[in-house]
C-alpha cells in the first residue's frame, strides 16, 4: 500500500496541486486536505505548501496556524510522530504554529525573487532528507517575497550546534537570510521547513532540476523504516 | 450620517424634463445626449446617464475603432479552431483532444501612469476575470510593457511599481507569467503601455457566454462588495487625453485584492463544474452598467435589478455611482431558482460574498423590437428604465477622418544609409555591446524575476525564451504556446507594414518553440482618435494585420483598442501588440534558445535571407539615435515556410536549439543564446555590418548536432527556406569573424554588458 501523503489546501494555496503531483511522482498518494476540517484523514505525512494562505494577512502563516486542519496536526509533528514538509509559505506556517523557531521576513531587496536557485543540503538526518548526502548541492527554485530567515543569534547557534540547519543558499543568501539558512527542521528532524520549492524540480519538462524529488523519496524512506506504511507491508 | 440625496428618479426625468445634466463632464458629447433623448423619448435619470455614459465611452463602446475593426471579422481566414470569435469577454480556440483555449490582452495604461502598482495589478485581475467568464481555468499571465527612458526619473517611479504591481497580483493568483516584452522610448515617459495577457483551458463543452436566458431566472452579484473606487474611470481615464491635472484623478484608479480573486476563480470554476450558473460576466470596466446591460442584452432583453441590494463597503454611494463603479473582484451570475441554494453553499465555502440583487424578466414584442427593457430601482423606486441593448451594442460608432500624416514622407525619406558605419573590427565590437545594452535589449531579469514563473507546475518555457509555454491538460502532451510583439518605431515608420512584422515576430517565436501557430489576440496602443493622423496610424494599422491574419490563416480572437496614449499634442509611436497562440503536440519536442550547454562542436546554421534593412533598427537607435527609412520589409510566405520548418524540425528532434532574430539581428540573437547556455560559440559571416545588425524578418538561428545537418538542410530545402552553416557552438566568448578581420567578447563582459542597464538606473538589493 502506498504512503498516502496529506497536502492542506487553505485558502490562497498557490503550490498544492504541484505539491500533489510531486508525492505522486514519489510513488505515494497525495490526499487533499481542507483547511476547515480538523480531520487529517489518517495521513502518514503532510505537506503544507506554498502559496499566500488567508491573503498572507496580519503577516504570513500567521491566520493559517489557527485553521482547524492544523488542531490534530500541530501536536502530533510537535511530538515526533507526524512528518511535516512546510514548503515557503507552508515554512512561514510553522514558523507561526512554533514548530519551528525563527521567522521569514521581506528579501532584503524588498521584491520578490523567481529563480533557480543553488542549495546545499546539510543535514541528511531528516525524514525530509535522508536520500540527500551531506554536502551535496542541488538546484531548486526559490520563489518568496518574505523568504529571509531570521532568529536572534542564541537560537542560530543552537540550531547549528544541534544539526537542524537542513539547507543552505551556496554563495551569498538571495534574500538576506541569516548564515545563508534555506530551510530548518525541529529536534525530532519529523518536522522540516524549506523556502526554496522542491516540489517545482520533479521533472525535466518543467524544471531546472530534477534535484527536488528526493525530499519526497525521503519521507517515502523514512516511512518505510519508521511508519505506519511499514506496519501495512509487513503487518 | 449624512441626508442620503433624493435620487433621480424616471417619474421626475418625465416631471421636469428641462433639468439641465452635467452631460459633458461625464464624457457624453452634445449629439451622443440627444441620441439618448430620442431613445429613451425623455432625458435620462441620472442613473440612466450614468450607465450611457460609460458604456458609451471610448474604451467600453469602441466606437472609433469598430468601423476597422470589423475587417478582423470580414477577413477571417476560413478554418474551424475558432470556437467562440470576437465580440464575446474573449475567443476560444480549438487545441485538440477536446481541449480549448480562451487568451487575451488587455491594456491598463492610463491607471498604471497614475498609480502604478494598483493599475497595473488590477490589469492583471482583469483579463484573468475575462478568461474566468469564458468558464476556462486562467493558467497563465504575460505582459507587454513600455516605459520612458530608463535614466528618465518618472521611469524609476513608473516601472517598479508597475512591475510589483503584476509580480503582487499575478503572483498571489497562483499564475505563472511566462514571458512578455519590455521597451522604452521617451514617447511612453507620460504613456506608459501596461498590456496584460491571460490564457485559460477548458474542456469544450464548458464554455460559458454573457447571456441571461430564463424569465424568472435569479441574477446574484458575488465576490467583492462595491465601492467609490475606480468611479468614471471608464470615461475619464481611459478616454481622455492626460493634462497636468491627472494626479487629482488618482481616486479613479482601482484598488486590488488577489486574495478574493483567488477565491473567486475556485469558487466560480466550482460553480460551472456543478452545472450552477446558466450565464455569466465579469464586472471590469463600467462595472454593474456593463453587466446587467450585456447579461440582459444577451438574453431575453429583459431584467429588473433592485440597486439598493448590492452591497456595499460605503453605504453614502448613490444609484449612479453604484451604476459606476468599478470595484475589483466582482462577478454577476444568472442563476436558476432550483440551484440558488447550491449556488450560495458554494459560495459560503470559499468565503464570497453573494447577494441576488435582481431577476430576468419577460418582454413584449415591442419592447424587444426597441432593445427590450432593464429596470432598475432603489427603494421602490424606478431610477432606471431603458432599453439594455441601446447601451451594450448599439453605441455610436464614428467614422473618424483619417489623413496620412504631412511629415511621414520625411521620415521615411530619413533613410538609414546615410549613417555612419563601424569604421574597424574595435568599433564594430564596441556597437555589438553597445545595442547589446540597450534598454529595449538587455536582459530583463530585474523584471521577470519578480514573476513565479513555475506555480502550477506545467510551464514549459518562459522568459527569456522567445515563447512561454504550457502544457495542457493534467500531465498530458499536448501544450500550447504564446508571444506578445510590437514595435513602435517599425510602426510609425510605416503602420500597416510594422503592425505585419510585430505580427510576424510574434509568430515566428511561437514557430521558433516548436509550436504551430493559430489564432491572434491584439492590443492595439495609439493616440488620439481625433487626430487624423493618429487615426490614419490606426487604420493602417488594422489593415495591416487583418490582411496579415487571412493570408496566414490565424483568425484574430480578440482584442482591445486603447487610444489617447498621448501628452498633449504628442502622441505615442503607435504600438499594436500582437499575442499569437501556438499549439504543440508534444511538449517534450519544444525548442529552447539557449546554446546546449555540453554541445560544443554543434553546428549554427541561420535561416532566412539577410537584406541590409537597419531601418527603425536596435542599432540605427542606440549607436546614432535615428528613426527613419523604412522598416524591413515584411514577407509572409518566408515566415510560414520558416514556421513549418520549425515545427517538423521539432517534431524529429533535428534541432538543439532554436532562436528567433528580431530586435538587434544576429549579434543580439547569439549573444542570448551563449549567455542562456552559459557556452560561446565562433561565428564566420560576409559582409561584417548587415550580418550582425540587419533585422531583416522570417529569420532565424538553429543548432544542429553534426549527425542532424544533413537531415535537417534537406528539410530546409524541401520548406524552400535558405539555411547558411555560419559556426559552431565551443569555448568560453562570442567571436565573430568575417573576410577582413574579426573579434571576440567573452562571457563574461557578454554577461555583464548584458545584465547591468536595468540593475544600473533601478538598483540592485
Amino acid at each position: 500500500m502506498a504512503a498516502r501523503v496529506g497536502v492542506v489546501t487553505f485558502p490562497g494555496s498557490l503550490d498544492d496541486r504541484d505539491a500533489a503531483r510531486a508525492v505522486r511522482l514519489a510513488g505515494a498518494e497525495p490526499v487533499s486536505l481542507w483547511h476547515d476540517n480538523s480531520d487529517l484523514r489518517g495521513v502518514d505525512a503532510v505537506v503544507l505548501p506554498g502559496g499566500f494562505s488567508y491573503g498572507d494577512y496580519l503577516r504570513c502563516g500567521a491566520i493559517a496556524r489557527f485553521a482547524p486542519v492544523m488542531t490534530e496536526l500541530v501536536p502530533a509533528a510537535r511530538e515526533g510522530s507526524l512528518p511535516v514538509l512546510g514548503i515557503c509559505n507552508g515554512f512561514q506556517i510553522l514558523c507561526e504554529s512554533h514548530l519551528l523557531p525563527g521567522a521569514l521576513t521581506r528579501n532584503r531587496s524588498l521584491r520578490f525573487i523567481n529563480r533557480d536557485q543553488r542549495v546545499r543540503i546539510e543535514s541528511a538526518a531528516t525524514a525530509w532528507t535522508n536520500r540527500y548526502t551531506e554536502g551535496e548541492e542541488v538546484c531548486i527554485v526559490l520563489k518568496s517575497g518574505e523568504g529571509s530567515f531570521v532568529a536572534d543569534e542564541a537560537t542560530l547557534d543552537e540550531l547549528e550546534r544541534s544539526g537542524r540547519v537542513v539547507a543552505r543558499y551556496v554563495g551569498e543568501a538571495p534574500n538576506g537570510a541569516r548564515r545563508g539558512i534555506a530551510g530548518i527542521s525541529n529536534e525530532h528532524g519529523n518536522v522540516v521547513g524549506l523556502m526554496p520549492h522542491p516540489e517545482h524540480a520533479v521533472e525535466e519538462l518543467t524544471g531546472a532540476s530534477t534535484d527536488g524529488l528526493g525530499f519526497f523519496t525521503s519521507l517515502l524512506a523514512h516511512l518505510a523504516e519508521t511508519g505506519p506504511a511499514a506496519a501495512a507491508a509487513t503487518g | 450620517m449624512p441626508e442620503q440625496p433624493q435620487p433621480d428618479t424616471v417619474a421626475a426625468a418625465k416631471a421636469a424634463p428641462e433639468t439641465p445634466q452635467p452631460y459633458a463632464e461625464l464624457g457624453v458629447a452634445d449629439d451622443e445626449y440627444a441620441r439618448i433623448r430620442t431613445i429613451l423619448d425623455r432625458r435620462p435619470t441620472a442613473a440612466e446617464l450614468a450607465i450611457y455614459s460609460v458604456m458609451w465611452s471610448e474604451h467600453c463602446s469602441y466606437k472609433s475603432s469598430k468601423v476597422h475593426l470589423r475587417q478582423f471579422g470580414e477577413k477571417a481566414p476560413a478554418g474551424d479552431a475558432l470556437l467562440v470569435g470576437m465580440g464575446e469577454n474573449a475567443g476560444v480556440v480549438d487545441v485538440g483532444d477536446g481541449n480549448a483555449v480562451t487568451f487575451k490582452i488587455e491594456s491598463h495604461n492610463h491607471p498604471s501612469y497614475v498609480e502604478p502598482h494598483q493599475g497595473a495589478a488590477t490589469g492583471v485581475g482583469g483579463i484573468v476575470r475575462d478568461i474566468l467568464t469564458m468558464g476556462a481555468r486562467p493558467v497563465a499571465v504575460m505582459d507587454a510593457l513600455r516605459f520612458g527612458p530608463l535614466d528618465a526619473p518618472d521611469t524609476r517611479r513608473v516601472l517598479p511599481g508597475v512591475v510589483s504591481g503584476i509580480s503582487f497580483y499575478g503572483n498571489c493568483l497562483g499564475l505563472p507569467n511566462i514571458g512578455g516584452e519590455l521597451g522604452f522610448g521617451a514617447g511612453y515617459a507620460g504613456n506608459p503601455l501596461v498590456n496584460a495577457l491571460c490564457v485559460g483551458v477548458m474542456r469544450h463543452e464548458d464554455i460559458k457566454l454573457a447571456q441571461a436566458p430564463g424569465p424568472g431566472n435569479k441574477v446574484v452579484l458575488f465576490g467583492a462588495t462595491t465601492g467609490p473606487d475606480g468611479i468614471g474611470g471608464a470615461s475619464v481615464l481611459a478616454s481622455a487625453t492626460f493634462d497636468d491635472e491627472s494626479h487629482a484623478k488618482r481616486p479613479s484608479v482601482q484598488v486590488g485584492d488577489p486574495f478574493l480573486e483567488k477565491l473567486l476563480i475556485e469558487c466560480s470554476l466550482e460553480l460551472f463544474r456543478d452545472g450552477l450558473v446558466v450565464g455569466i460576466q465579469d464586472l471590469g470596466a463600467a462595472g454593474v452598467s456593463c453587466a446587467t446591460t450585456e447579461l440582459a442584452a444577451g438574453g431575453t432583453g429583459g431584467m429588473r435589478i433592485e440597486l439598493d441590494r448590492v452591497p456595499l463597503r460605503d453605504s453614502t454611494l448613490t444609484p449612479e455611482e453604484i451604476l459606476m463603479s468599478e470595484s475589483q473582484e466582482r462577478m454577476m451570475a444568472v442563476v436558476e431558482p432550483a440551484s440558488l441554494d447550491a449556488f450560495m453553499d458554494t459560495c459560503r465555502k470559499w468565503d464570497i460574498q453573494a447577494s441576488v440583487i435582481g431577476e430576468v424578466t419577460d418582454v413584449t414584442p415591442e419592447e424587444a423590437e426597441r432593445g427590450g427593457r432593464l429596470v432598475m430601482t432603489w427603494n421602490g423606486e424606478t431610477v432606471v428604465d431603458m432599453p439594455p441593448r441601446t447601451a451594450s451594442d448599439e453605441g455610436p460608432v464614428y467614422e473618424r477622418p483619417y489623413a496620412r500624416p504631412a511629415e511621414q514622407d520625411a521620415l521615411q525619406a530619413d533613410i538609414p544609409e546615410s549613417l555612419e558605419r563601424p569604421g574597424d573590427d574595435d568599433e564594430l565590437r564596441e556597437q555589438v555591446l553597445t545595442v547589446l545594452s540597450a534598454p529595449g535589449v538587455c536582459d530583463p531579469s530585474w523584471v521577470t524575476e519578480q514573476y513565479d514563473s513555475y506555480v502550477r507546475g506545467d510551464t514549459v518555457l518562459s522568459a527569456p525564451h522567445d515563447a512561454g509555454m504550457i502544457r495542457v491538460g493534467d500531465d498530458g502532451t499536448r501544450g500550447i504556446a504564446l508571444a506578445t510583439d510590437g514595435n513602435g518605431r517599425y510602426t510609425r515608420l510605416d503602420p500597416y507594414a510594422g503592425t505585419q512584422a510585430a505580427f510576424a515576430e510574434a509568430y515566428r517565436n511561437v514557430a521558433a518553440s516548436g509550436a504551430r501557430p493559430l489564432a491572434v489576440t491584439n492590443c492595439l496602443n495609439f493616440g488620439s482618435p481625433e487626430d487624423p493622423g493618429v487615426m490614419w496610424q490606426f487604420a493602417e494599422s488594422t489593415r495591416g494585420l487583418a490582411d496579415a491574419c487571412l493570408r496566414m490563416g490565424t483568425p484574430v480572437t480578440g482584442g482591445n483598442v486603447s487610444f489617447y496614449n498621448q501628452t498633449g499634442e504628442a502622441a505615442i509611436n503607435p504600438t499594436p501588440v500582437i499575442g499569437v497562440l501556438g499549439v504543440i503536440d508534444d511538449v517534450h519536442t519544444r525548442l529552447n534558445t539557449a546554446l546546449p550547454r555540453h554541445g560544443s562542436g554543434a553546428r549554427i546554421l541561420l535561416l532566412g535571407t539577410t537584406a541590409e534593412e537597419v531601418g527603425g533598427s536596435v542599432w540605427a537607435e542606440a549607436v546614432h539615435g535615428h528613426l527613419g527609412g523604412l522598416p524591413p520589409r515584411v514577407d509572409l510566405d518566408a515566415e510560414e515556410a520558416l514556421a513549418r520548418l520549425l515545427a517538423e524540425a521539432a517534431d524529429e528532434q533535428l534541432l538543439a536549439a532554436a532562436h528567433d532574430l528580431s530586435d538587434g539581428g544576429l549579434a543580439v540573437a547569439l549573444a542570448e543564446s551563449a549567455l542562456r547556455g552559459g557556452i560561446g560559440c565562433s561565428v564566420h559571416v560576409d559582409d561584417a555590418f548587415t550580418a550582425l545588425f540587419s533585422e531583416s524578418g522570417a529569420r532565424a538561428v538553429v543548432v544542429a548536432d553534426p549527425e542532424d545537418e544533413e537531415a535537417f538542410t534537406r528539410m530546409c530545402r524541401k520548406h524552400g527556406v535558405p539555411a547558411a552553416e555560419i559556426g559552431t557552438v565551443g569555448g568560453a566568448s562570442l567571436t565573430f569573424t568575417y573576410p577582413d578581420g574579426g573579434f571576440s567578447i567573452d562571457m563574461e563582459t557578454l554577461r555583464q554588458t548584458h545584465r547591468a542597464p536595468l540593475p544600473q538606473a533601478l538598483g540592485d538589493d
